[in-house]
């Protein structure tokens, strides 16, 4: 899916950067040579003497260079509600934050069902992004959960997996058929793990949705969803991801299904890794997720669950919204936040004051969704595509309004100071985005 | 009372919910009310205090007697008062909330009376306008006046709060008047108890400060004021009790059940009432109801919130 035209044909080397790729066993001094929009070379032994006067040098001056992150689960206006976002606006947004390619989701209007929606996804793409971008298929014809899409063609077309993106398949039956034909083409099942008939809430259950007079969606009904997938992919073999999980439970339950040698993934958003429940504060609608934001002691198993390798992906969930459907009341607001551009500023400060490894982040974000959605980008080693990203982790910036590039502003973090961001974002081997010091 | 020499009793703009405010605050309040329980009691009950003001009632959600509670209190001060009937107006033509708010904020009123299906609504209204906002009940979160109005009728016959013991009876799960009431009782010192199923108790309740109760027998057991709520009658169809026989046989408060509360324990409601289901007539309407007299003290302590929150409008009568 390299896109061609985008190559350099010049012959240029990143220089004196913390290179850290957990994945190729990278964590120190080094540099990276990259012609034609592919790595040449890269570790320690690449540095300005090295290259010589072969190739444009950049020095980096001790800044870190990582992999350029893959967010697993973007949502864009694009087809339909392009005044929220389009694919153009969101790569914005995702080239400012290190995010080198967007997985975006089906939920969509018209819905990705079908082939011909995943090949307009790919040429608006091509067209207008300045990120790579790689679409998920819904698993069932306009996400009714009753037919099958078409997964192979669709898989054909370019889906990288399929997935109802915001809500599960309700109906185990029909998951299963999903599973046992999507095994048949080796595509990866993706489930937002949230028991229906259980989740009418819009908030955690518990004594603060009590205290707002919000009805409460219960950490158990994700469990019970996920305790559900996993016997139906015992059954059936098929690979398995769960979307996000969020709370302490869904954690032991992946874990015991992990160690039964299940082949099963799940991810967490940032936003449930460094946010709580009590961040809802007065009603603020920013902070209405799905699945929702918990408590405390879940926020912690959840970050536990990065850090050992249980989860094994952190997403940003960007979900644009504008205010018709943000500046209402609480019960009757839309879900989700924006986050491809706070999505590594949000990571890192469990870098910062929570004893994560930086590898470990960096993994989360960059070879794991690579591995689990079987791209060729997520890596930093010779022959791959020269996506990276210069991160200063100390640098710090105030999340506003009028910094943020996404068309839609619905940020949990508005107005927050994070530390630490991307300061250049490669997408095949052109800078896409440079960071201006003010 | 003139506009002038009238001191600050509340330090805030809007009144949104109980569980922000003091229990100073809320005694101040309360103070108020009486005189204008006794206002209300004189063939001329007519005041100046709001003389200029305009108040708007702005209720998304049906209800006469909160409703015309505000709009006496609010002509009794003196104020214009307008009821803005809004199943009838843009707002079922697809306005949102705030636009609504915004369009009449545009018309100058110095008191906005809040009523919606949705927790929270008022306090997004507040960050909205710049007139005052007063919470008339806000989905199942708060209904601070209903509080204020419960607490001084309970006052003016148990005299004090502390050491009383009240038993909130019901759907505390649904309900806005709960909350205020058990966070208004517990600032005031009061012992409270809730009675219901499981089923109609949210979940954390524990820690709200009260004491959780399943039977009547326990719950009323030595209570001196038992608060019956109403059981909304489209939850009864199964999801949270299985029929109104049942909930009438554990639930409803009637002579015998009264017994197990001490003798001289006060019966309140803050309707409307289920007669025969949560509550009997034989006890709505004997000699230990109060609940005419918390109709009545509606409109005083709603005449003493709007007075209070006058007070602290700029030019307001306050310097």
């Amino acid at each position: 899916m390299i896109n061609p035209a985008k190559h350099s044909a010049r012959r240029r080397a990143y220089v004196n950067a913390n290179i850290v790729a957990p994945a190729q066993g990278l964590n120190g001094k080094g540099g990276i040579l990259i012609e034609d929009g592919w790595i040449l070379d890269v570790g320690p032994k690449v540095t300005k003497d090295s290259v010589g006067a072969s190739a444009t040098v950049t020095d980096c001056k001790g800044l870190t260079l990582i992999p350029g992150l893959i967010d697993m689960r973007v949502f864009t206006g694009e087809p339909g509600t392009e005044y929220r976002e389009t694919l153009a606006s969101a790569s914005g947004a995702a080239a400012a934050g290190g995010v080198t390619t967007m997985i975006v989701m089906p939920n969509t209007q018209p819905v990705i069902d079908d082939a011909a929606i995943v090949d307009f996804i790919l040429r608006r793409a091509r067209d207008t992004a300045s990120v790579r971008v790689a679409p998920m298929a819904a698993i069932t014809k306009g996400l009714n959960g009753e037919m099958m899409t078409e997964i192979g063609l669709l898989k054909e077309a370019g889906a990288v997996a399929i997935t109802e993106g915001t809500k599960p398949v309700a109906s185990a039956n029909v998951f299963r058929r999903a599973l046992t034909y999507a095994k048949d083409f080796d595509l990866l099942v993706v489930q937002h793990v949230e028991e229906p008939s259980l989740s009418s809430g819009v908030m955690n259950a518990g004594e603060t949705a009590s205290r707002l007079g919000l009805s409460g969606n219960p950490a158990m009904s994700e469990v019970i969803m996920l305790e559900r997938d996993l016997r139906l992919v015992e059954m059936t073999g098929a690979r398995y991801h769960a979307s996000q999980i969020s709370s302490r439970h869904s954690v032991e339950v992946m874990r015991a299904a992990k160690a039964r040698g299940l082949p099963v993934t799940c991810g967490a958003s940032v936003h449930h890794l460094v946010l709580n429940e009590n961040d809802i504060g007065a009603y603020r609608t920013f902070f209405k997720l799905s699945p929702p934001l918990r408590s405390e002691d879940d926020r912690r198993a959840l970050v536990e669950a990065v850090a050992d390798g249980t989860i094994d992906v952190i997403v940003s969930g960007h979900d644009p919204q504008s205010a018709d459907t943000k500046r209402l009341p609480f019960a009757e607001a839309a879900y989700g936040a924006i986050g491809l551009e706070t999505l590594l500023s949000a990571a890192l400060s469990l870098h910062h004051n929570e004893g994560v490894p930086l590898a470990c982040l960096v993994e989360a974000m960059s070879s794991k969704p690579a591995e689990i959605l079987r791209l060729e980008t997520g890596r930093l080693a010779p022959g791959a595509p020269a996506d990276f990203a210069i991160v200063d982790l100390n640098l710090s910036w105030i999340v506003e309004e009028d910094v943020l590039r996404s068309r839609a502003k619905n940020s949990p973090f508005e107005h927050r100071t994070l530390e630490g961001r991307a300061v250049e974002t490669i997408v095949a081997g052109e800078s896409v985005f440079a960071y201006a010091r003010s | 009372m003139t506009r002038d020499a009238r001191p600050p009793l509340l330090k805030r703009q809007h009144l949104l919910a109980i569980d922000d405010i003091s229990s100073l605050e809320a005694i101040r309040i309360l103070d108020l009310a009486e005189r204008y329980v006794e206002v209300s009691r004189q063939t001329d009950k007519r005041q100046l205090v709001l003389q200029g003001r305009t108040q708007v009632n702005l209720f998304f959600e049906a209800s006469t007697r909160t409703q015309s509670s505000f709009e006496i209190a609010g002509k009794r001060l003196g104020a214009d008062v307008m009821n803005m009937a809004v199943a009838n107006s843009a707002v079922s033509k697809g306005e949102t909330l705030l636009d609504t708010a915004m369009t009449i904020n545009a018309m100058q009123p110095d008191f906005l009376v809040v009523r919606h299906p949705s927790s929270g609504a008022a306090e997004l209204l507040a960050q909205k306008v710049s007139c005052a906002v007063i919470n008339a009940g806000d989905g199942q979160h708060e209904h601070p006046t209903q509080a204020l109005l419960d607490a001084l009728t309970i006052r003016r016959h148990k005299k004090q709060f502390e050491g009383l013991i009240v038993a909130i009876c019901g759907d505390v799960l649904h309900s806005r008047v709960a909350r205020s009431n058990i966070h208004l009782l517990n600032k005031l010192g009061v012992q409270v108890r809730v009675v219901a199923p499981s089923t109609l108790l949210p979940s954390g309740i524990g820690n709200f400060g009260v004491e959780v109760h399943r039977s009547m027998e326990t719950g009323l057991k030595g209570a001196d004021v038992v608060m019956m709520l109403r059981l909304q009658l489209e939850r009864m169809t199964g999801a949270f009790v299985p029929s109104i026989r049942e909930y009438y046989r554990f639930y409803g408060l009637n002579a015998e059940t009264l017994k197990i509360a001490k003798p001289d324990a006060m019966v309140m409601h803050p309707g409307p009432m289920n007669r025969g289901i949560e509550i009997d007539s034989d006890v709505a309407d004997g000699v230990q109801s109060v609940i005419r007299e918390q109709v009545e003290m509606g409109v005083a302590v709603r005449m003493a919130v709007l007075d209070a929150l006058s007070r602290n409008i700029p030019g307001g009568g306050n310097s």
